[in-house]
């Protein structure tokens, strides 16, 4: 089940490389990719490749890399003094981590949202138009604004409100104007940590239905302690798990279904089960 | 407060036990009183901080005002004429009596300063009572004596100075302000070293604002914390801000006044020889600004490092560059902290005095500064200097001139945290 990206793939990351996932099954892969914080090896030997236009959840117990993987998708862990990867993450066919590839240009393209929600002290609109702006948009911001905003379905809630601070909003409303701001700049991919962990219910329910709406555009990869969310939203599961060196490696990656059903792995079981973790 | 009844359980006290019951009581007591005698410390320590600050403010209004005790030269009443006295004579009548007492060539250098037919009856009777009555103050007496001791000043005056006119005088006055110096106490003022130090502080501000936050910003987002030559500045800079200001006050004297002399005596920009020789406001603000700098630097480095690293991963995350970071998010973050330390600094600046000795700033000057590359006094060498007179009255001059000094350092800070506030005020809205 192939879905083609809708959007032309701006030749910003050698868009014209004609790779095995160049076909665009897969948003992004990595092959056989390890981080590392000085000489410690938070993460070891990681091969998966993410699916276009799907929710992917990573689960795992704590301290299993998870947040590390992510942030390696659009390269967050350049930003860590002492932080090295090994191996390659293929996006779009090219390696991300390649020499001439601007960590910045990643960025765009990639996403991503936070644990905590974190808007800019500046006002709703502010917070949405400052990234394209950024990245050189041209044409009628405010029309930009609401459509980020609608797509984040905040946009009824904050339309009268959009030179007020950002901070004045409720955390729901804050992790969805980040989410906003993300697809502002139309990234192929966005990356959540955890979005929902610091919400209620109710909030939390409502980021999730946005995650599915979103996922008709956007590939979702999403790292959740909440199993039940992640069997609720996601299409496909990673399950990491962290060994006795503390690195944390891939154990399962499937369909959702069959790792919250039928996984593959006894360790994969104890932890959905409860058992450990 | 009542007690709390302790859940019973069975314990093993081999094993250990949480106290319980009338012994946990008066352990949660002892505890809270130990907590009560620390707060009354440092309520202490805080009094008495403020004891000495109003000791400080206290002695030097005490200085500033109070009874002086006058002898005239010439008693006014002699100049009268024809029964009318000095203060009610119209000009054409004061004109021939400024004439009569003082030397032609004073009386030319007034006409060439001003001619008299411009001069009003004011000015002509205030130069009467400067240079033919000659005031002279014989004594002064501090402002708490005066107001709770004024009858023996009185008698002591009347013993001491027969013929003097003794009243209450502010040394603080409007001419105070606006006239410039002069050796006579009662007709000195500090109008040209206010100028002085506003224009000292004005260069050091345009020198070490934005160094001070440049470095800081480079210190902290791009040098490589491991590496030894970044360790090294850091320390050193940590260092510097506690080296005696004296110390730069030589490193401006041998950099700026000495080696620079052609740029900071202004000789480059009028092409030829100047009187001052390098020991100009701009040296003095270059070598004030040194001082600072440090102090800058490092509070500057504090703010940035304050700002949260979820503001700058949001940033990143969308597609900034680091550049773009730093100046949308992190500085309009960092700045209201930046804001404090160079007030802080700055108020360091204001009240230095040992650098600008070295670097040669004159003691006695009447000029008005009129650049960055004249000449200049400042109000802590004005005080200084009239400190160490013998005359008593310039400690009072002094006392008034302390007081100039805290207002104009007042009026700074408290623009400086109206700026502050309003960064982040607009911050908070917008």
């Amino acid at each position: 089940m192939t879905i083609a990206i809708e959007r032309p793939t701006q030749a910003q990351i050698g868009s014209s490389g004609a790779s095995a996932n160049g076909n665009g099954r897969y948003a992004i892969e990595a092959d056989a990719m390890s981080v590392f914080y000085g000489d410690f090896c938070a993460v070891r030997e990681v091969r998966m490749k993410v699916p276009t236009n799907k929710i992917t959840a990573i689960i795992g117990p704590s301290g299993c890399g998870k947040s590390t993987v992510l942030r390696c998708f659009n390269r967050m862990n350049d930003l860590i003094a002492g932080a090295r990867i090994e191996g390659e993450v293929l996006f779009q066919g090219h390696n991300i981590y390649d020499a001439e590839v601007d960590p910045v240009e990643v960025r765009r393209r990639i996403g991503m949202v936070f644990q905590k929600a974190n808007p800019f002290p500046k006002s709703i609109y502010e917070n949405v138009a400052w990234g394209t702006r950024i990245n050189g948009f041209r044409g009628d911001m405010d029309e930009m604004v609401e459509r980020a905003l609608r797509s984040a379905a905040l946009w009824e809630e904050v339309k009268d409100k959009l030179q007020q601070s950002a901070l004045g909003l409720s955390g729901g409303q804050q992790q969805r104007l980040c989410i906003a701001r993300a697809i502002a700049v139309e990234p192929e991919i966005i990356l959540m940590d955890e979005p929902a962990s610091a919400l209620d219910p109710i909030a939390t329910l409502r980021i999730e239905d946005l995650m599915k709406e979103l996922s008709e555009k956007y590939t979702i990869i999403v790292v959740t302690h909440n199993m039940q969310q992640a069997a609720r939203i996601s299409d496909f599961t990673a399950f990491f798990s962290v060994d006795d060196n503390r690195s944390g490696h891939l154990i399962e990656f499937d369909d959702t279904e069959k790792v919250f059903t039928n996984p593959g792995q006894k360790s994969t079981e104890d932890y959905i089960t409860g058992r450990f973790g | 407060m009542m007690a709390l009844q302790s859940s019973q359980r069975a314990s093993d006290p081999a094993a250990g036990f949480m106290p319980s019951g009338e012994t946990y009581h008066g352990q949660v007591r002892t505890r809270r009183r130990r907590g009560r005698v620390w707060a009354l410390i440092f309520q202490a320590a805080m009094l008495s901080g403020v004891i000495a600050l109003c000791a400080l403010l206290l002695s030097i209004v005490n200085r500033s005002f109070g009874y002086v005790a006058i002898v005239n030269e010439i008693d006014p009443a002699e100049l009268a004429v024809d029964g009318v006295p000095l203060n009610e004579l119209p000009k054409e009548k004061l004109v021939p009596i400024l004439e009569a007492n003082i030397s032609s060539g004073l009386m030319r250098r007034y006409e060439h300063d001003m001619p008299f037919a411009e001069r009003s009856r004011e000015n002509v009777h205030g130069l009467i009572l400067e240079r033919v009555v000659e005031p002279q103050v014989e004594a002064s007496w501090g402002l708490f004596d005066s107001v709770f001791a004024r009858g023996s000043i009185m008698a002591e005056a009347e013993e001491r100075f027969p013929g003097s006119e003794v009243y209450f005088r502010s040394w603080l006055t409007a001419s105070f302000i606006s006239k410039s110096q002069s050796s006579e106490p009662l007709r000195t003022g500090v109008r040209t070293a206010i100028f002085g130090s506003l224009w000292v502080v004005f260069i050091t501000i345009v020198f070490s604002f934005p160094v001070g936050v440049g470095a800081a910003i480079y210190l902290e987002e791009y040098a490589h914390k491991e590496r030894f030559l970044n360790r090294l500045i850091q320390t050193n800079i940590n260092n510097l801000a506690g080296v005696p200001s004296i110390i730069y006050g030589m490193l401006g004297l041998a950099i700026f006044v000495r080696i620079m002399e052609f740029v900071t005596s202004g000789a480059f920009l009028s092409g030829g020889d100047t009187t001052a020789n390098g020991r100009t406001i701009i040296s003095a603000g270059l070598t004030l600004g040194l001082l600072i700098l440090p102090l800058i630097i490092i509070n500057g480095q504090e703010a940035i490092r304050a700002v949260p690293s979820s503001l700058r991963q949001a940033g990143f995350g969308l597609g900034a560059t680091h550049w773009q970071v730093i100046w949308h998010h992190v500085l309009p973050s960092a700045m209201p902290g930046v804001l404090t330390g160079t007030i802080l600094a700055v108020s360091r600046a204001i009240g230095e005095t040992a650098p600008l000795v070295v670097v040669g700033a004159s003691t006695f000057i009447a000029m008005d500064p009129n650049g960055p590359f004249s000449k200049f006094t400042v109000l802590p060498i004005q005080i200084y200097q009239w400190t160490s007179r013998p005359q008593d009255e310039f400690r009072n001059l002094a006392a008034a001139a302390i007081l100039v000094l805290l207002v104009i350092l007042l009026a700074l800070n408290a623009s400086a945290v109206l700026l502050r506030n309003r960064f982040n005020r607009n911050r908070a809205n917008a």
